[in-house]
């Protein structure tokens, strides 16, 4: 077998998405009920996209490792990739029992050397940068691996955010694929109300020397074709439109949810809602 | 030093092919062209975004490579000071960020373009390591301990161009973490680190005249300060002297008075720093040293 040959290529089960995205959502729900906080409505908001990334996109090597990379530069959303990193079983059940305790190694914000994260974010604005460092270096190796990333349409005003997406394109990084979690919600309150000269966003990239398009960001289908359908030569950016609290009525786009964790009656309806959605 | 800075670098960059360079828009002095065109997969340019240039550092890192990060003092450490801490120090990754011309160097470029709290601010971070070479041999000595052997992140505070060589003949050699003893004497001490150096040369030549025994010692790693051997030369000397091109607060001058009172130590100690002032004086790197009061005849005086 050729080294091409054992790597795993991208594919899609669309309803096996649908099946995980619950689970992983219920679990995040589920994790709810331990600790006041948690950022859970940034978490749904880009559930499909990190699922999609880690089932679909993120090709393996022989030795079952991952060749390609991937960094939650919106580290405040990363419940969806604690729950697919235990999933995986890269993450125990140990760790997620231990999340925010004294004795745990899980915070709020990802933490670099914690098994399936590779760099601490939390301060947005940093992670691009990064990935476009780990993108130079697998393409001055020709490991072939690329690098997915997530940020958040709050985290793409920060300027060192278009320091890095003038550097990508710039230095040619094609191996680059971001996905822009474009739910139009900060923690004060509505994106476009903050910045309404933020829009549109696909010609922004673009015009900075990326391929870019905006799909719908819960259709884990229409994501997979948004990267496998690509021209490539350029870092891609998709844009992904998406729903704050995405699954749950009373989060959907009510901002005190991208922070705080439901009570127990407000548990029981997220719960009945979820199950709805995959139903639906 | 620039230029041994840049040689030494294109030596280990031929020894390692994971040393990369990441520059922001700094002319290419010395082997830098050398560097550039033999490794041009190693050597970026970010143009002027310095948040970027340290970010795609700590990438580089995290993938198992050893970059430099290299630019103008302040817009090393500065203006990228957020992506420092949180990608390179919080990371504890082997990045060594160049802050050349540090201090007051840049004289006629005013104040924007000076570092002169620079080593209060890295030292203040976690995991961060700070090296200040002497002159252009100890600065192939930290570079090249920056290259090969570090295992977190760095400062290397370099001057600009210019320098004497004045570690040739040095009583010790460069070990990282260990003040280095250039010249050993019993009466006087004089601390020192950085091309500021080369005025307590002179400081320890003119004592020297006057038939005084004088130690000159190279305090080139900041951090982890040799506490150890601090103690010994406050021990040893009757007199120790602190010239240093930096603020009052945050460098070597208050840790030697720490480190003073930790051991109740009898000598004189005096200290010579820049004042915690922005002084709008436009003459060479000596004249603004002057007008913060570092000068060789007014130490000399001073410390009688």
């Amino acid at each position: 077998m050729t080294a091409a040959a054992a790597i795993r290529p991208n594919s899609l089960d669309a309803a096996a998405a649908r099946a995980r995205c619950l689970k992983f959502r219920r679990r995040i729900l589920d994790m709810s009920q331990r600790v006041s906080a948690l950022h859970i409505g940034s978490a749904y908001s880009c559930t499909e996209i990190v699922d999609l990334i880690y089932y679909g996109l993120m090709r393996r090597k022989a030795d079952g490792s991952f060749l390609d990379t991937f960094l939650m530069s919106k580290g405040h959303g990363c419940m969806i990739q604690y729950a697919i990193l235990e999933d995986l079983g890269i993450l125990s059940r140990a760790d997620m029992d231990a999340y925010c305790t004294p004795g745990g190694r899980l915070g709020v914000h990802p933490d670099h050397g914690n098994p399936g994260i590779v760099a601490a974010t939390g301060s947005l604005g940093h992670g691009l940068s990064m990935v476009v460092g780990m993108a130079l270096s697998e393409k001055a190796n020709k490991t072939g691996g690329n690098i997915y990333t997530v940020l958040s349409d709050g985290e793409v005003q920060e300027g060192s955010t278009w320091e890095a997406v003038l550097m990508a394109s710039s230095l040619k990084c094609d191996n680059v694929v971001a996905f822009l979690d474009y739910n139009n919600f900060q923690s004060l309150g509505k994106t476009s109300d903050t910045h309404p000269t933020f829009y549109p966003l696909v010609e922004k990239f673009t015009a900075f020397g990326w391929e870019s398009v905006e799909v719908a960001g819960h259709d884990s289908a229409a994501l997979f074709d948004a990267v496998t359908q690509r021209k490539g030569g350029k870092p891609l950016m998709v844009v992904a439109r998406t729903t704050k609290g995405k699954g749950v009525s009373y989060m959907e786009n009510v901002p005190i949810w991208h922070y705080r964790s439901p009570n127990r009656q407000e548990y029981e309806q997220a719960v009945k809602e979820l199950e709805a959605m995959v139903r639906s | 030093m620039r230029n041994t800075f840049s040689e030494a670098l294109y030596q280990a960059a031929t020894k390692n092919p994971r040393v990369y360079i990441v520059v922001a828009d700094i002319s290419p002095a010395g082997s830098m062209g050398k560097f550039s065109a033999q490794y041009p997969e190693r050597f970026i340019n970010v143009g002027v975004a310095e948040q970027s240039m340290i970010g795609i550092c700590a990438g580089l890192a995290l993938k198992g490579n050893r970059p430099f990060a290299y630019t103008i003092a302040t817009f090393s450490l500065y203006r990228p000071f957020e992506m420092v801490r949180d990608d390179l120090c919080y990371q504890n990754l082997p990045v060594t960020v160049v802050g050349m011309g540090a201090g007051v160097i840049y004289s006629t470029l005013g104040g924007t373009h000076h570092t002169q709290e620079d080593i209060a601010i890295a030292g203040a971070i976690p995991n961060m390591q700070i090296l200040a070479p002497c002159d252009p041999l100890e600065c192939t000595d930290a570079t090249s301990w920056c290259a090969e052997r570090s295992q977190g992140p760095t400062y290397l505070r370099i001057g600009k161009a210019g320098e004497p060589v004045l570690t040739k003949d040095a009583a010790e050699p460069f070990e990282f973490g260990k003040v280095r003893y250039l010249r050993r004497g019993t009466d006087v001490c004089i601390l020192s680190y950085g091309v500021i150096m080369k005025k307590a040369a002179e400081l320890a030549d003119r004592l020297q005249a006057e038939g005084k025994s004088v130690s000159l010692v190279s305090v080139h790693t900041v951090k982890p300060l040799d506490r150890l051997g601090i103690a010994e030369a406050l021990k040893r000397h009757r007199k120790v002297v602190v010239i240093e091109e930096h603020a009052p607060q945050g460098g070597l001058a208050p840790q030697t008075k720490q480190i003073a009172w930790d051991i109740k130590a009898t000598c004189q100690l005096h200290t010579f720093t820049l004042q915690d002032a922005f002084i709008h004086n436009y003459g060479s790197h000596d004249d603004l040293l002057a007008a913060h009061g570092i000068a060789t005849d007014r130490i000399h005086a001073a410390i009688g």
